[in-house]
């Protein structure tokens, strides 16, 4: 709303009310067109046709038929999709504080300016994340074989018999250590540039008062911070839920562990690739979206309410 | 405010039925059933003519019989687009022919694979260009794999009779006789692992190919095709054979939980960790250039038999060259398939370690008697050979056994990693097949 009142202000006195209006509104356009058409393009035209796609089945026998809902109700009673939806739901729980935790922890410590080397450490930190995730993925594969990688080595070297991260059982927690590795100094970079903002003049107040490291970084630093915190914490939900290049990769290694529904995003590609069952996957993937979106903007609501 | 809302909730609308029209214009249904012969005069016309063919194609013996063809015919290019293989050809290829762009003249298509190409009408019927008369130049088991009814969906490149690889190396070394029947298999499979437990009889931790291959010796038929009437049972006597045979050497850990193509894998074909290979006779040039170190350790036998004496055997992999419907220059395509699969090409794919599926090169002495210098002088071909002699033609893969290799380890993968049998994971891969085939509008039972 207050963005409509300088404009008006600098446009010429109204003769005729109307055309006033319509001069307007297209001249805004004008400005805005470039980047609305890449935006219909890119970003709308995929959705709508993925919406498109999910209201019909295509089969191998009997060709495309409008199915209206079909595909949708079929989502939500598909155990292999709310096996996988869990799956992604439990690393979320685990994984993002885990990583996040790190991350702040090493924000602050780069932050108290008592660290030698503080330069080294940040790029050092960040640097997992300038790998590309298939490389990483790559990378760590080869050190969790129990035969030809690091973990066989290090059983043949000791005489030991190391748990198989590539097993059943630890595959996930295999996936959350590259996950981990691949993207604490990315948000330990965000945590670090919004503590660098904090103004000065606050901790000399703090000082004054004689507040202790500890208190700083509670009633200071991390309510400052806030804004970040929340921000890391929906780009790791999203990316949670969008759990693919990392299972993906390792599969040739575990593909009994790895099954091809192991992720929400990894069953759509394999409906999509494997089954040539486009318009149901596209029905899962709007479901997923949706689900993302939800809990993602419920974080922001949680997150910003109290510092408001 | 609210009015911006509604516009772009009008240019949304407009978007949408844009989208909503250009796919409709896409999902056009032709139909090209009754194509005209195509003469040998047509096709020597075209070839005179000349015009670029392109190849999807991982077969690297391909290289010197498309060089050799632009040389006997200079005014035909071949455009090789190789080094694409698996999963990612064929999600290449699928989507490439979805999208009615990009289909190139030629794909390798393997033998398992064919009948979901052939099914979805992706592939050119040879039979007008005269495919039809070749029949007699195919051992039967490529040759069944390639046809359906009187229609030739591709010719046989080469194929895969099996055999049983093994290192005569660590045989030798723990005093082990070569297992000629599945129960010695079994047998030697303890007597090496107790021997030596880093020594494991084989390398099986869930392999589609593989399981189906053994299935097809054992005499099981799990898959019954007629059309689109489709059939699938894993609960024969033949599959009940493999399931007990099998059963026993996952139970006592005897096959080394090692994907295959994986780096674990070559590590254990060199070292001696895997002391067999039941594969197809395509496996010696993967040997040589896989496994280099362990050249001379290695040989060929004929593959164990269900009860003693018996001969048969089964295919294992094996491709074929198909010409896409939507290929634009079907008469050159179809020229370069005949010329590589039953013309000049066989000779040359040969010399350079291919296993062909043409009779003639099966049964000359030239054939049989090449000496492999990586198998210790071993004159494989003939074990090769008289497999592919034996090999029961009356197996069928399914219309979409693409996707039900996909999930081979989803399903089956389980007996290999936890308590469930395997006989009961076949099952499940029979039910969620099943399945799959009722979504698609076969009539499953």
């Amino acid at each position: 709303m207050t963005t409509l009142q300088p404009s008006a202000a600098v446009s010429r006195p109204p003769a005729r009310p109307p055309s006033k209006r319509d001069r307007r509104s297209w001249t805004g356009w004008g400005f805005i067109g470039p980047f609305a058409v890449v935006f219909a393009f890119v970003f709308l035209a995929p959705i709508v046709y993925s919406i498109y796609l999910s209201v019909f089945r295509t089969q191998l026998i009997g060709g495309t038929t409008f199915v209206g809902l079909d595909n949708y109700q079929q989502a939500l009673h598909d155990d292999q999709f709310w096996a996988s939806l869990g799956r992604v739901s439990l690393f979320l729980a685990v994984q993002v504080p885990i990583m996040l935790g790190i991350a702040l922890l090493i924000a602050l410590a780069l932050d108290s300016g008592r660290l030698y080397g503080k330069d080294f450490f940040r790029i050092a930190i960040f640097l997992p994340y300038a790998v590309p995730a298939v490389v990483a993925t790559l990378m760590w594969g080869f050190m969790y074989g129990t035969r030809f990688g690091l973990v066989g080595d290090i059983n043949e070297a000791f005489g030991v018999t190391l748990p198989d991260p590539l097993s059943t059982d630890l595959v996930l927690a295999s996936i959350g250590n590259i996950v981990t590795w691949e993207f604490v100094g990315y948000n330990m970079l965000i945590f670090y540039s919004a503590l660098r903002v904090i103004p000065n003049s606050l901790y000399e107040a703090a000082e004054i008062d004689g507040a202790g490291q500890i208190r700083v970084i509670t009633a200071i630093k991390l309510p400052a911070i806030r804004g970040a915190l929340v921000i890391a914490t929906i780009f790791s939900i999203i990316g949670s839920f969008q759990l693919f290049n990392e299972p993906n990769i390792l599969r040739p290694l575990a593909r009994n562990a790895i099954t091809t529904d192991y992720t929400p995003n990894f069953f759509t590609y394999s409906l999509s690739f494997n089954g040539q069952q486009h318009n149901y996957s596209a029905a899962v993937a709007i479901i997923m979206g949706l689900i993302t979106m939800v809990i993602a903007y419920a974080v922001q609501l949680r997150g910003m309410r109290k510092g408001a | 405010m609210r009015r911006t809302t509604r516009r772009l909730m009008r240019g949304l609308a407009v978007l949408s039925v844009l989208a909503l029209g250009a796919t409709a214009c896409g999902g056009s249904d032709d139909d090209s059933a009754d194509q005209k012969p195509v003469s040998a005069g047509d096709i020597q016309a075209a070839l005179k003519k000349g015009g670029t063919v392109t190849v999807w194609a991982w077969e690297p013996t391909l290289k010197t019989v498309a060089a050799d063809f632009e040389k006997k015919y200079p005014k035909v290019k071949i455009n090789l687009v190789g080094e694409r293989s698996g999963d990612k050809h064929y999600t290449a290829l699928s989507n490439a022919i979805s999208a009615e762009k990009g289909v190139p003249d030629i794909a390798q298509v393997e033998y398992f694979a064919l009948g979901q190409y052939a099914l979805t009408k992706g592939l050119t019927d040879l039979t007008p260009f005269g495919a039809d008369k070749l029949k007699a130049k195919y051992t039967p088991g490529p040759w069944n794999a390639v046809s359906e009814g009187d229609k030739v969906y591709g010719l046989p490149m080469d194929s895969g009779p099996m055999a049983l690889f093994y290192n005569k190396k660590v045989f030798d070394k723990y005093k082990v006789a070569v297992p000629t029947t599945w129960d010695e298999y079994v047998e030697a499979a303890r007597k090496l692992h107790k021997a030596d437990p880093k020594v494991y009889i084989a390398a099986d931790a869930g392999d589609a190919g593989l399981t189906t291959s053994m299935l097809w010796q054992a005499g099981s038929r799990p898959y019954q095709v007629d059309g689109t009437k489709v059939k699938i049972d894993f609960a024969d006597a033949g599959a009940k054979k493999y399931t007990d045979t099998w059963q026993k050497l996952i139970d006592e850990k005897l096959v080394a939980p090692i994907y295959g193509w994986t780096d674990d894998w070559y590590k254990g074909l060199g070292d001696g960790t895997i002391a067999t290979l039941p594969s197809g006779a395509w496996m010696p040039a993967n040997f040589v250039t896989g496994v280099p170190k362990a050249s001379g350790d290695w040989r060929a036998a004929p593959l164990p038999a269900w009860t003693k004496g018996d001969k048969a055997s089964a295919e294992n992999g094996g491709s074929s060259l198909t010409v896409p419907e939507l290929a634009k220059n079907k008469e050159l395509a179809y020229a370069f398939v005949e010329y590589a699969n039953a013309g000049d090409g066989v000779q040359t794919r040969i010399k350079q370690g291919a296993f062909p599926a043409t009779t003639a090169e099966l049964q000359s002495t030239e054939f049989q008697n090449t000496k492999f210098d990586y198998f210790g002088g071993q004159e494989a071909n003939k074990i090769f050979a008289d497999s592919a002699a034996n090999v029961a033609d009356d197996w069928s893969y399914l219309p979409f056994q693409q996707y039900a290799n996909s999930i081979f380890n989803d399903t089956v993968g389980k007996a290999y990693i936890s308590k469930t049998k395997l006989a009961d994971a076949l099952k499940s891969w029979q039910d969620a097949s099943v399945k799959y085939g009722k979504e698609q509008g076969f009539t499953v039972e």
